[in-house]
């Protein structure tokens, strides 16, 4: 599987599942390993990073789900390929801007990815659309253990899996999800969210994760805390606190502006859907915040001729390089504003 | 009204124990400061103040020996490893030990010892003394919450894995 194929797919976390999907987009768990008889990568050599990604790229293949899987080379991949990986969250801006032999292994259904030679040897992901940690975990924990029967994992009896950075020592395990949460952005509520996430030493960053500022309505919340407790117990502490209060925040939000203000929320809604129906140029970040409204109208019953699969499948494509891979290479600024408002334009009136 | 230690008799009782029997009855102590030292369930003021002495002395050499320090594996510098974040190899977690240690602890809410999966061929003593250390914590737990009888099983099975 190619860059190519992975941009005609819709990628199965589009897909939601699960009571909050309404405000949890997807989920993703990703677990940090290294690998016996390697330095970190800061302090590899060339040829170390190549014999690392060269063995890993063989045996990584072999181990991960049960769908086929591919190892994208991305030393040999441009930038617009890389940017559409980066878009799919299959892997992150560190890896593409990173030195030397590396790659990721993407299974062909896309929900797993393990990307090598990042900051650590290997850093595996698995992401599913809305509240999926319980299975996610089982399944990664899976891959890591057929991983396990192939390479022989760094670890330290009392600092457990060593990592790069001791941020991620311990279970090297990072709990992300990710949130659409307009209303307590709306109500001026989420600075206290921030502050409450904060104290609970979870980091709050914009879509991409690391290195991207929250912004606009989506948040991705995640984990500090790697060691001292089980992945098990970090899971859970997600599944069962933390997603929920936050939840809970963002549906009292809601009700709160229908009960106080619904004149404005419909405005707000009906706006951003007769933006994007009639706009003939449109940026990425104005399609993002139209799209979140559009969103926060159909979850609330004001829009009903717009499916949720039709918001994740605009969401993912509308995106700067999905939209140039869409159609046939690198693209100018301008140019893509426009086509962007074509595309939108005729998928708003497909039905 | 403030009870009399249960030893001499004499003082009053500053300092209080619940102990939990197998079959999960609570058995309670009261005694006070001097009968609690004698029958070492306190530390004498003495021995606190020569910890806290061979604390200070210790950590003063430490701030010191933390900026020489360097792994004797990849050659990086404690030094090197502040300025950019990044250790160089697995050896440098002993190398840095001792600064090491703070400095996760604060990242990670006061914990720097893993309690996590084990990869199956790290054996079963490491995987053992995880598991005894994270019942620990919900041994802990449970007595806060006063769920005598659950706390009473898990302190059995620390007390089965400790001899194992």
């Amino acid at each position: 599987m190619t860059v190519n194929d992975i941009v005609q797919q819709p990628g199965i976390w589009l897909e939601a599942e699960g009571n909050l999907a309404d405000i949890v987009i997807s989920s993703r768990i990703r677990l940090a390993r290294n690998v016996v008889g390697y330095p970190f990568l800061s302090r590899a050599t060339h040829d170390q990073r190549r014999a690392l990604a060269g063995l890993l790229a063989e045996r990584v293949p072999h181990a991960a789900t049960s769908a086929k899987s591919s190892y994208i080379d991305l030393t040999h991949c441009d930038e617009l390929d890389c940017q559409v990986l980066v878009e799919r969250q299959l892997i992150s801006r560190q890896l593409v801007e990173a030195k030397g032999a590396r790659g990721v292994v993407v299974s062909d259904d896309q929900r797993c990815s393990v990307m090598i030679n990042e900051e650590d040897h290997l850093r595996m992901h698995m992401i599913r659309g809305g509240m999926q940690l319980s299975n996610l975990w089982a399944e990664l924990n899976q891959l890591d253990d057929r991983i396990e029967s192939q390479v022989d994992y760094i670890f330290h009896p009392r600092f457990g899996y060593l990592t790069a950075c001791p941020t991620n020592v311990g279970t090297g395990i990072r709990v992300s999800v990710m949130l659409h949460l307009p209303a307590l952005k709306l109500t001026g509520e989420m600075e206290r969210v921030l502050k409450a996430a904060k104290d609970m030493n979870l980091a709050v960053r914009g879509l991409f994760g690391e290195g991207t500022e929250a912004t606009g309505d989506f948040f991705q919340v995640s984990n500090q805390v790697t060691i001292g407790r089980s992945e098990k117990e970090i899971v859970d502490e997600f599944k069962d606190q933390v997603v929920p209060r936050i939840v809970e925040y963002e549906r009292l939000a809601r009700q709160a502006l229908l009960d106080e203000k619904p004149r404005a929320v419909d405005d707000r809604v009906f706006r951003s859907y007769g933006i994007l129906q009639n706009a003939r140029t449109i940026s990425s970040e104005e399609t993002l915040l139209h799209l979140s409204h559009l969103r926060l109208g159909v979850h609330i019953g004001r829009i009903t001729d717009v499916s949720v699969r039709k918001l994740n499948e605009l969401f993912l494509i509308t995106q700067p390089a999905h939209l140039q891979k869409l159609n046939g290479g690198p693209i100018s600024g301008e140019e893509r504003s426009a086509i962007r408002a074509d595309l939108i334009r005729r998928k708003l009136a497909e039905r | 009204m403030q009870k009399v230690c249960q030893s001499c008799q004499k003082q009053p009782a500053t300092v209080h124990l619940t102990d939990i029997a197998t079959d999960g009855e609570k058995r309670e102590r009261h005694l006070c400061e001097n009968c609690a030292q004698n029958e070492g369930i306190m530390p004498k003021p003495a021995n606190i103040m020569a910890h806290l002495a061979a604390f200070v002395q210790s950590s003063k050499g430490t701030v010191q020996q933390m900026a020489q320090l360097s792994c004797p594996n990849c050659q990086l510098t404690f030094v090197e490893f502040r300025n950019n974040g990044l250790l160089g190899c697995a050896a440098d977690y002993d190398a840095f030990e001792p600064a090491l240690i703070p400095l996760i602890e604060r990242a990670h809410q006061g914990a720097s010892r893993h309690v996590g999966k084990t990869p199956k061929r790290a054996g079963g003593d490491v995987a053992t003394e995880n598991d005894i250390v994270r019942l620990r914590r919900e041994l802990d737990r449970a007595v806060d919450d006063e769920r005598f009888e659950e706390a009473a099983r898990i302190r059995d099975t620390i007390r089965s894995l400790e001899l194992s």
